[in-house]
């Protein structure tokens, strides 16, 4: 049988084996709650609480600045909303980006139409926000500035430190949603100044259904969901210590630096290659500031998910920011905004490595590209437009 | 995703894609903005389309949808083929998510474009 080529860790990942032995015994023997004062209920509390300090010490964090959720989308609902109510009397402005992920980009726009005012800040033509246009846009009513920090589209790695400094400047707080960078790059509370931070745990080998929030000692937020006074009053509901335990290991194992290496290099290898197909474009910085386990192309003339189909009939596993991804019919808004044309927009493809990747599989896909970039331009009533234009560079 | 084996086959295998150069008209459908342009080329004999092929700039259903169009056109008259509808494309290739019942608009539409045009030159 063919081997698939899984290149969509962007999307999620493969639960490391042992992460899945890790959480194994959470679910027959120490299966207790946390809550409960038996001996069953004190073990899962050791449970919660070993992996809060786990957590808490890849981000330099105290463990009570932990709390958990069940994963990105929750974390940032609950940092956004959270910290917006919860300090209404100083004001009712958030700024954000142009380039946030759909779950913070929707509870900006949920807090707009509740009265809130949100200013959406343009990026550079790589990702990049910058420290200068945030501090413009801070106003006294201002209470939080949330950015993401490694792009999920195209990968680029905001400067918090710089972007902190700002806010920290200007008393706002800070929050950053780390769910593609967390331990694929230095992330450090106290260094980049944050107060707040969204993390997961499915994009690093660990289970669906599980992330955290950081909160630093001190910020106020209003919790959202309402329950029995589990993680301090933030968050109701009782822990899933399977998915948190798998979490912590998970987030132990990927710190690895080795693991950063290993996908860099091969990351590179893939950009150099794809980028000698005639008529493709990288989007996204290069380098160091750019997500180690991702590439993001354009491909003149052709349509993202018409690659990715071809891929998939190879076995490759890719996605893409084209206006035909199955669920809307706009391309990508984060392609827009670094300028990209609807066109270079409909002819991105996204692939995403992860720490399992090998080189062959990387071999491969190179290989197999730019056949199915051919086959896809001969179809195209472009096919021809673009020989003309590339013979001409 | 939705998409059925069929549809799957004709996008990756479709069987009248290029261009072709001693076509009697050529009709054109979309724009880069949706993410989709069609073109299709035939040629006509006693009246019947005796043969069409397409050039797509889209999708997966879009592509597969050209493909479509042109298998079920070929051998119809022009007058039945003025009466083919997207339903019809869509019923021959099987499932598909709702959003894409476009990409076959635009291929009965680029194709009735070509029969006018065969007609405009008569």
């Amino acid at each position: 049988m063919r081997k698939t080529i899984y290149l969509d860790n962007g999307a999620t990942t493969m639960l490391d084996p042992k992460v899945v032995e890790a959480m194994r015994p959470c679910f027959t023997e120490q299966y207790g709650n946390a809550s409960s004062t038996h001996e069953y209920g004190r073990d899962a509390k050791d449970l919660l609480e070993r992996s809060r300090g786990t957590i808490a010490k890849t981000i330099n964090a105290s463990p009570d600045e932990i709390l958990f959720t069940s994963g990105g989308t929750e974390s940032n609902n609950l940092a956004i909303k959270g910290v917006a109510y919860a300090n209404q009397k100083k004001g009712k402005h958030l700024i954000t980006t142009k380039v946030e992920h759909k779950c913070v980009m929707e509870s900006c726009r949920w807090l707009e139409s509740q009265g809130f005012k949100v200013t959406y800040l343009d990026v550079d033509s790589e990702g990049f926000v910058s420290p200068e246009a945030l501090e413009r846009a801070i106003t006294k009513e201002t209470v939080l500035f949330s950015v993401i920090h490694g792009n999920n589209e195209i990968g680029t790695i905001q400067d918090l430190a710089a972007l902190g400094m700002v806010c920290k400047k200007h008393n706002v707080l800070f929050h950053t949603d780390a769910c593609q960078s967390y331990t694929k790059t230095a992330l450090d509370v106290k260094k980049q100044h944050l107060d707040l931070v969204t993390l997961n745990a499915h994009k690093l080998h660990g289970p669906k259904g599980v992330g955290a929030l950081y909160v630093r000692r001190g910020v106020a937020i209003s919790p959202w969901q309402h329950g029995g006074g589990h993680e301090k009053g933030n968050r109701g509901g009782t822990e899933n210590i399977p998915g948190i335990v798998g979490f912590a290991v998970a987030a132990k194992l990927a710190m690895d630096e080795k693991h950063r290496k290993q996908m860099t290099k091969l990351r590179d290898k893939l950009i150099d290659n794809v980028l000698k197909i005639p008529g493709v474009t990288l989007n996204g910085p290069r380098g160091e500031r750019r997500l180690c386990n991702n590439a993001n192309f354009s491909f003149a003339g052709v349509e993202g998910e018409a690659i990715g189909g071809l891929l998939d009939a190879k076995g490759v596993c890719s996605s893409t920011g084209s206006a035909c991804s199955a669920h809307s019919l706009e391309p990508s808004y984060v392609l827009l905004a670094i300028g990209l044309t609807h066109e270079q927009a409909n002819g991105s493809l996204r692939l995403t490595l992860s720490r399992f990747t090998t080189e062959e599989e990387i071999d491969s896909t190179v290989k197999v590209l730019p056949e199915i970039v051919e086959k896809l331009r001969r179809i195209s009533p472009f096919g021809k437009l673009i020989d003309k234009v590339l013979s001409k560079v | 995703m939705a998409y059925s084996q069929k549809l799957m086959d004709h996008f990756t295998n479709p069987r009248n894609a290029g261009e072709m150069p001693d076509a009697h008209a050529v009709g054109e459908e979309g724009n880069l903005k949706c993410g989709d342009v069609m073109r299709v080329f035939i040629k006509v004999e006693d009246d019947r389309l005796s043969d069409v092929t397409f050039q797509t700039y889209g999708c997966m259903a879009a592509i597969a949808a050209s493909d479509m169009v042109c298998e079920i056109a070929k051998g119809k008259t022009l007058d039945e083929a003025m009466r083919m509808t997207p339903k019809d494309v869509i019923n021959e290739l099987g499932e598909m998510p709702p959003i894409k019942f476009h990409c076959s608009i635009l291929g009965t539409q680029a194709l009735q474009a070509a029969i006018k045009e065969y007609r405009k030159k008569q």
